[in-house]
């Protein structure tokens, strides 16, 4: 018997029970239609970090100062007084793949102006950070090279800390208090929201790396370099030389640890890939969950199908089906049931996620890869479990089927 | 009540050629249940030639069903060998007498056995699918076989649709679609009433006269085993007596001393003066 004769026959015995059909492949449909809607969400958020991501500039590349050990006992990141401005230049002048690069250094103070006061970071840096962060001032300006030469106590703000100390009033040229000194106030940044980790970036004050070294937190070292290289490629391939060149500065001996810790927009990118490996495999587990229960109600049913119609395999193996016929005819109903169960699926699940996407503004992306799992998926489950089934109703003896009642 | 008018024909002269239709060589069946063995059949011999019209008779246990099942290929002799249309059946895998049964028979069963919801036109064809045959060749041939029987206009029909005689006339031409080389039929009137059953056996002695079609038919009643050419008698899995049916029943003239349904149905509507004298 031919192909399609068998497909006929099989949807003709599926629409025979069309409520029992219908149920049957519930299990399917719940399940494809769910994993189609959790992935496009997940897709559609991932999405959104991988341009964040892009925002904070894909070249970049940190490098903080590492922990070091004083008798066993080792310090956190920041501890080392290792990581200066030369060892910045150095890295600009020997490493051409590194295009720019800017100190860091922070410390937390309380900042007041008038009768408001906030506790917020200040990041000592240069005015070529904002560059390498892609991180544009709104009103205002940044300050200049020459105040950072002449450590003056000029300063630009994050929105947050703006909105707390200013309200409404023009902060440009005004004079806030930075622990016990005066900064002016030369500009405001472009709101950059939270980072992937949930931190609010905005709340952070910039001023002169000099001024903060001298006049704020008393040190002569730094606590990172952020350094943009010349390609997203370029920034990877830098991390071997860098390193090279500061063991080789800070004479760290072959073997012992490195004191410095470099980090790469590509390696968060890897981060993000690996917690993207994770929830693909969760969904799996659960789509495989939900499948494996729609493929056991199948299997149920076509059990109840293979006995309720002993008499009709009886009929067909008197007039000729042989063993083969018989197990394709059922196998291809079963199959035809969870396709049609996983087709109905993509059709809920593509549904739901427009409509997460309408009613809760939330980004979704279909994905076309989950589609295709589906349909195959759907397509394994049929074969897998309407298989046994089918076998059962091809070993049937046509004279015991065939007198069966 | 019959008529016992003369025999239309006697067996032809397509008979007398050297190879019958159906030879069994001494055929044992053993069922093994476990503790007990039961000798269904035990040394069976019999030819039957192309043409004729065997009747098997027997009481329940006589192991006329097993004599059934190993002529219709459903079941394989335990020892012994069959020949069917000159091909050795009895050591055939599953799969070749699956094919067997498609080809070269023709099943008739007691409950009819039509698949349900599907028309008649479609049951007809069912074993020409199983052939292979293609869709318009197989709708040919099934409406000739449902014409045969004196179907044709009701091809649409679904069994539940149809009487009991229509249904079985429905099998009949199933039976007939791939032009087997013999029509088995188990019981065909078992489940009729005494006017259908004529009818159906009228249907198998044109079939068996005009398209010399061999029949085997298996009944306990010897009514129906009259309307048969030769008589088989199994007793304890043996056959016991082979005997050409004397003063045979032809169905054609039996029908015509039984009134019709709408004879039966005028007069009683005339008893009960509903219509018009």
């Amino acid at each position: 018997m031919d192909f399609m004769n068998t497909f006929r026959l099989a949807l003709r015995a599926l629409a025979r029970n069309k409520m029992r059909s219908a149920l049957t492949m519930l299990g399917i449909i719940i399940g494809v239609g769910a994993v189609i809607a959790v992935v496009s969400i997940g897709q559609g958020a991932q999405y959104l970090v991988q341009q964040g991501i892009q925002a904070m500039g894909t070249n970049a590349v940190f490098i903080a100062a590492g922990s070091n050990r004083a008798g066993g006992v080792r310090q956190g990141y920041g501890g080392v007084k290792t990581l200066t401005v030369d060892d910045m230049d150095a890295i600009l002048k020997e490493i051409p793949l590194i295009q720019q690069a800017a100190p860091a250094l922070t410390n937390r103070q309380q900042v007041v102006y008038g009768n408001q006061n906030w506790n917020t970071s200040i990041t000592g840096t240069a005015p070529n950070y904002f560059e390498i962060r892609t991180w544009p001032v709104q009103a205002g300006s940044a300050f200049s090279d020459e105040e950072v030469d002449i450590a003056a106590n000029v300063c630009v703000l994050g929105t947050t800390v703006e909105k707390i100390l200013f309200a409404d009033e023009n902060p440009i040229g005004k004079t806030i208090r930075i622990g016990n000194l005066p900064f002016r106030v030369d500009g405001v940044l472009e709101s950059k929201g939270q980072n992937v980790t949930g931190q609010d970036q905005d709340d952070v004050i910039f001023a002169p790396y000099t001024t903060v070294q001298r006049k704020i937190s008393g040190i002569t070292w730094l606590q990172f370099i952020a350094a943009s290289a010349v390609s997203q490629e370029a920034s990877l391939a830098a991390v071997g030389p860098i390193t090279s060149l500061l063991r080789e500065r800070h004479r760290i001996r072959t073997g012992d640890d490195d004191d410095f810790l470099i980090r790469t927009q590509a390696d968060i990118a890897d981060l993000q890939n690996q917690t993207q490996a994770t929830m693909t495999y969760l969904l799996g587990g659960i789509a495989s969950v939900s499948l494996l229960v729609g493929g056991i109600g199948i299997m149920n049913i076509m059990l109840v199908s293979v006995t309720e119609r002993t008499r009709e395999i009886g009929v067909r193996m008197a007039v000729g089906a042989t063993e083969d016929d018989v197990r394709s005819q059922f196998l291809v109903e079963a199959v035809t049931l969870s396709m049609l169960g996983g087709f109905i699926g993509i059709i809920f699940g593509l549904v739901g996620s427009a409509l997460i996407s309408n009613f809760l503004s939330w980004p979704t992306l279909i994905s076309g890869k989950a589609i295709v799992a589906a349909v195959i998926f759907s397509a394994a489950v049929g074969i897998f479990f309407g298989y046994y089934p089918a076998h059962k109703a091809a070993q049937l003896d046509p004279i015991e089927a065939l007198r069966y009642e | 009540m019959p008529d016992p008018s003369a025999i239309p024909t006697e067996r032809g002269a397509t008979a007398q050629r050297s190879e019958p239709v159906i030879r069994l060589e001494s055929v044992f069946k053993t069922y093994d249940l476990g503790e007990v063995q039961v000798q269904a059949l035990r040394g069976v011999s019999l030819e039957i030639a192309e043409g004729e019209f065997v009747a098997v008779m027997g009481p329940s246990g006589s192991g006329k069903s097993t004599i059934m099942n190993i002529l219709g290929c459903l079941d394989r002799p335990t020892k012994g060998r069959y020949f069917l249309d000159g091909v050795d059946v009895s050591r055939m895998t599953k799969k070749e007498l699956a094919r067997i049964r498609n080809r070269k028979l023709g099943f008739v069963f007691q409950q009819f056995n039509l698949l349900s919801r599907t028309s008649a036109l479609e049951n007809v064809e069912l074993p020409a699918v199983y052939a292979g045959i293609p869709p318009e060749e197989r709708t040919r041939r099934a409406m000739e076989a449902l014409t045969r029987v004196g179907l044709a206009e009701r091809a649409g029909h679904h069994p539940s649709q149809l009487s009991g005689g229509q249904q079985q006339r429905v099998a009949i031409a199933r039976g007939l679609v791939n032009r087997p080389a013999i029509l088995l039929a188990d019981e065909p009137t078992g489940n009729l009433d005494s006017r259908t059953s004529v009818e159906i056996m009228d249907i198998l002695q044109t079939l068996n006269v005009e398209q010399n079609i061999t029949i085997v038919v298996v009944t306990h009643e010897p009514d129906i085993a009259q309307y048969a050419k030769r008589n088989l008698l199994f007793r304890d899995g043996k056959l016991v007596r082979d005997s050409l049916v004397q003063d045979r029943f032809v169905a054609r003239e039996v029908l015509k001393t039984l009134p019709t349904v709408e004879q039966q149905a005028a007069e009683e509507a005339l008893e009960e003066n509903k219509l018009p004298a």
